[in-house]
């Protein structure tokens, strides 16, 4: 038994999801079953395992591995995860989607994301990839009647099938010159050829490299996020947006870091360009957004590009930085989604800027808390965001990479200021027919406000987490 | 002793718990802020000037992973302005007693957060906490311009945090620099001015470093060619919020010069010296020059304070103690005067709603008590002897002199200029016929603006008659920043044992590259 300990925690998200399917399964017509608690019971289940499995270093199979590094990205799962469950009330009751198929969608996604997180086989971080993925996709396009809903999933899957491909290439070159799908075994094959790596090592690396940037929306593979992210339920947005990105950098950085980290020579480059054209066209083209949800995807996308940041440091504090990032923007992004979803009522989306024009006035808690999640993601003291974002930077700036933290802090002044439009819009721009304020249910109100008190304790008193990050990363690499 | 921020933040939580009564938070506010001028004072009190050691210094380890720690400390220089942000705090409340009907909760809040993030600026002792107070300064400023603003206020919040923000993530990378450059050195991260200053750093990166620092605090200042923020910004500010504007936000600048750019990259900043000088003296007559053709008074008041801030810049360039001590004076003394102006153009605008320097005229006949301090606070402002403003001045163009005679004579002409443009627009507003009817039934001053405006009268005087007694103290520290500067002294202060204790458990770069 010993050998399945380290799959407890996806076992326990997904013994709930079969759990939430069938009890829709089994439901009468009419009849409500509390099955969004069953999964935060799946995920609480799961919390208490990653707390049990901390520094035990336990493997499975010897495909799936809890190290730190992964646990460390499962609780970060787990967050996402609660408080993804926890802003859905709104969007589930206003826009009636079908709350079994809804929950059971999210919680095999997650099961997917910590499987991800934790595989040490190329061939099982693909297969975690699709699981999430056709999750994902589904959950996108869950307003059926929606045309929007249905063009994003649609959109969303064709190009995400397309970049599966590349990413299966990937594997099959890799396992062509490495003869193993095993990532410590392709470390050390890779290491033997690092001093003169063949052309199929680099077409290896780069289908792979083509795979992951898909998946984290990277520039010039972003394509599809900003009509994703607007067309799903805002809940959704705000699960795939901060979910499926920590789980696939988690896999991004143990492949890079570890298996692919001999030839570092030759995909930092190529990872230096992309993270500098994620940050800027990320915030440049944010600022040109005038609905939120766009103007978010956007925002994402140039997260994406400082964890990058952190990648191509590749050094200790860079490594520490991702995990702290994911998990700070993993918070705050959620926090900022939950605020989106709790305005949307059922005859209007309520996404584009103007309705969010004297907000302070009809809903002065939910502006403050707006407020400290834009201020959060665009990197101001005493948010979490800023201690994430000097992270990332001094990570660049040791490591020798001055260039690209100067583009990154450049492109956050620039995405500043589209968040502040957002900030000047609620607080300074008077209107005549304010957006009326649906009520906020309690538990969407809790998940936003613990959202918020995280943000705040990560900015003034991130030393455990920081320990943590720093702490999870020693196991592996 | 030096629990100042925390106190005023603490106290602000207590405030917000408070039900929606605005006269209350107003009461609280007001008096939470008087505490804490009290506190400066008596930190003032206390204050032993025959040392230029950093004194009440208080450090606990925060992030000790990277060598961040909470270590705040005053000396000379910083002493005064802390005096002064607790001084212009309550004032700028009271300026808005009448002023402000909407969300004065909030005004207040935002008000009493503004001051333990100035406080905290002027305090740190680590460059990440600086850095942190600093940034954080922003977001109440930018609340204040923007929601309780003139017409334009939109704008000018968003480019007031703009600019800022431009200018300060470089120098964020710099601190970033600096603190790895320690650890390859030392072998762990530090954040510590103490420490930092002990650090060999190359000419080539002193260079780089001292532009990114130079150019948030120019920006800040704002020196000449990085000013066009500030007349947005003054102007469509409430009149609580020009004060602290002028007041101390613009010393940040100038302070940030004098506490981190110049004794940390001494070879640096004697290199850069003369261009700064320059962008100064451009700045000190360029101000003058746009004052005068100002049909507005608030835009009028801020360009001066272009002016006389590129006084205080050259005074730092000089680097000779005349040159420092003058600007650092000069700091306190605009912060006085101008704050006081910008308090009258304040009163004048509740009264008429408009502040075009020809909507006026003749206020003498109708409210000539007014007029009186309006003279006190003009002439200060022109630096007359036996007001503040003459010793600031006077020291920074004796500094400059000594220096380099040129930007002395070019910056002298600055000081003539201003008496122009500021005696005209006093004349323009104060003498000659009443030429408006509603000029006519212009009260005079309700007490609550004379608490207002006396105790910046009475500094006036005090400051331009006694100015060793604000001397005396910032001499010591001065004395050894410029020792530090000038480099007669390789290591000012003993840091090993000032450092935080605990380990560092990060590793370099290096080194972990050879673990792999």
């Amino acid at each position: 038994m010993d050998s399945l300990i380290a799959v407890v925690p996806m076992a326990c998200v997904t013994a709930s999801a079969i759990a939430a399917m069938t009890a829709e399964a089994f439901r009468g017509p009419g009849e409500r079953m509390p099955i969004g608690p069953l999964g935060a019971v799946g995920l609480t289940g799961a919390a208490i395992a990653v707390l049990l499995l901390w520094n035990r270093d336990a493997s499975s199979f010897g495909l799936v591995s809890a190290d730190n590094f992964g646990l460390f990205v499962t609780g970060i799962l787990i967050v996402v995860g609660l408080l993804s469950l926890g802003i859905s009330g709104p969007t589930l009751s206003r826009q009636q989607l079908p709350r079994g198929e809804y929950y059971t969608l999210m919680l095999f996604a997650l099961g997917g994301m910590m499987l991800m997180a934790a595989s040490v086989d190329l061939l099982v971080i693909f297969l975690a990839l699709e699981v999430l993925s056709l999750a994902v996709y589904v959950l996108t396009g869950i307003r059926r009647e929606s045309a929007l809903s249905t063009e994003a999933s649609f959109k969303y899957f064709l190009l995400g099938a397309f970049s599966s491909a590349f990413f299966l290439y990937g594997i099959a070159f890799t396992y062509g010159v490495t003869g193993s799908t095993r990532l410590d075994r392709v470390g050390a094959a890779m290491a033997a050829q690092a001093m003169s790596p063949t052309p199929l090592h680099q077409l290896a690396v780069g289908l792979v490299l083509v795979g992951f940037a898909f998946k984290v929306s990277a520039v010039p593979f972003h394509m599809w996020t900003p009509d994703a992210y607007e067309g799903a339920p805002p809940s959704v947005t705000g699960f795939m947006s901060t979910g499926v990105k920590a789980a696939a950098f988690a896999a991004f950085v143990r492949v890079f870091l570890s298996a692919f980290e001999p030839l570092r020579g030759e995909w930092t480059v190529l990872l230096w360009g992309i993270a500098a054209a994620t940050m800027i066209l990320g915030s440049v083209a944010g600022v040109a957004q005038t609905n939120v949800k766009r103007m978010l995807a956007y925002s994402s996308i140039a997260h994406g590009g400082y964890v990058m940041v952190a990648m191509v440091a590749g050094n200790d504090l860079g490594k520490g930085a991702v995990l702290f990032y994911l998990l700070t923007y993993a918070v705050t992004n959620l926090g900022a989604f939950g605020v989106i979803a709790v305005l949307e009522r059922s005859d209007r989306p309520n996404d584009r800027i103007q309705d969010y024009a004297g907000l302070s006035k009809t809903h002065p808690v939910l502006a403050l808390l707006m407020t400290v999640f834009l201020l959060s993601l665009g990197g101001f003291p005493p948010f979490g965001g800023f201690i994430a974002k000097w992270y990332v930077f001094s990570a660049a700036v040791s490591g020798g990479y001055t260039w690209l933290a100067v583009v990154g802090v450049l492109t956050s002044v620039v995405s500043v200021f589209f968040y502040l439009r957002i900030v000047v819009m609620m607080y300074m721009t008077p209107t005549d027919q304010p957006t009326l304020c649906p009520v906020v249910p309690r538990v969407a109100g809790t998940a936003l406000l613990v959202s918020a008190v995280i943000t705040l304790y990560l900015g003034m008193m991130p030393t455990r987490v920081l320990d943590w990050a720093a702490g999870s990363i020693a196991t592996i690499f | 002793m030096i629990a100042l921020p925390v106190a005023g933040a603490l106290l602000l939580l207590f405030l917000r718990g408070r039900d929606e009564t605005a006269p209350l938070a107003r009461r609280v506010a007001l008096v939470v802020s008087v505490l804490v001028f009290a506190e400066t004072l008596l930190l003032w009190t206390q204050f032993d000037s025959s040392s230029a050691d950093f004194q009440f210094v208080e450090r606990y380890a925060w992030i000790p992973a990277f060598g961040i720690s909470y270590a705040v400390g005053v000396d000379g220089i910083s002493l005064f302005l802390l005096v002064l942000t607790g001084f212009l705090t309550p004032i700028a409340l009271l300026s808005s007693w009448e002023s402000v009907h909407t969300k004065t909760r909030a005004f207040c809040i935002i008000i009493l957060l503004l001051e333990s993030a100035m406080m905290g600026v002027f305090v740190s002792l680590d460059l990440f906490l600086f850095y942190i107070f600093w940034d954080a300064m922003l977001i109440p400023m930018y609340f204040l311009i923007g929601i309780w603003g003139y017409d334009r206020r939109v704008y000018a919040a968003v480019k007031f945090i703009l600019y800022t923000l431009a200018g300060s993530v470089l120098m964020l990378l710099a601190i970033l620099g600096l603190a790895a450059l320690h650890s390859t050195v030392t072998g762990r991260y530090s954040f510590d001015l103490l420490a930092l200053n002990t650090l060999e750093i190359s000419p080539y990166l002193q260079f780089w470093f001292f532009l990114a620092f130079a150019l948030a605090f120019a920006i800040k200042v704002p020196l000449f060619p990085f000013h066009t923020w500030l007349p947005d910004a003054h102007v469509e500010a409430p009149t609580a919020g020009s004060v602290i504007l002028a007041g101390v936000l613009l010393k940040m600048g100038t302070y940030g010069l004098v506490r981190f750019a110049f004794p940390l990259f001494p070879l640096a900043a004697v290199f850069f010296a003369p261009y700064l000088a320059s962008l100064a003296v451009v700045g000190i007559i360029y101000g003058a020059l746009v004052a005068m053709v100002q049909p507005d008074l608030k835009k009028l008041v801020a360009y001066s304070s272009v002016s006389h801030l590129g006084f205080v810049v050259l005074g730092i360039a000089a680097m000779n103690l005349q040159g420092v001590q003058g600007a650092v004076y000069q700091m306190l003394s605009h912060g006085v005067s101008t704050g006081g102006l910008f308090l009258i153009v304040g009163m004048l605008s509740d009264r008429r709603h408009t502040r075009l320097i020809a909507e006026f005229g003749g206020l003498k006949k109708v409210a000539p008590r007014f007029v009186a301090v309006f003279l006190l606070v003009t002439l200060s402002s022109i630096g007359l002897p036996g007001l503040n403003g003459f010793v600031g001045e006077f020291l920074i163009l004796l500094g400059a002199f000594t220096w380099d005679p040129r930007f002395a004579v070019l910056a002298a002409t600055g000081i003539v200029l201003s008496a122009v443009y500021m005696l005209w627009m006093f004349q323009r507003v104060n003498y000659g016929p009443v030429t408006s009817e509603k000029n006519l039934a212009l009260p005079d001053l309700a007490p609550r603006e004379w608490a207002v405006l006396a105790p910046i009268a009475a500094v006036v005087v005090v400051m331009g008659v006694l100015p060793n007694v604000f001397l005396r103290p910032m001499e010591s520290s001065i004395e050894r920043l410029l020792d530090r500067v000038h480099g007669t002294v390789p290591i000012s202060i003993q840091a090993a044992d000032l450092e935080p204790v605990a380990p560092v458990t990060v590793t370099s770069p290096e080194s972990a590259n050879v673990d792999r």
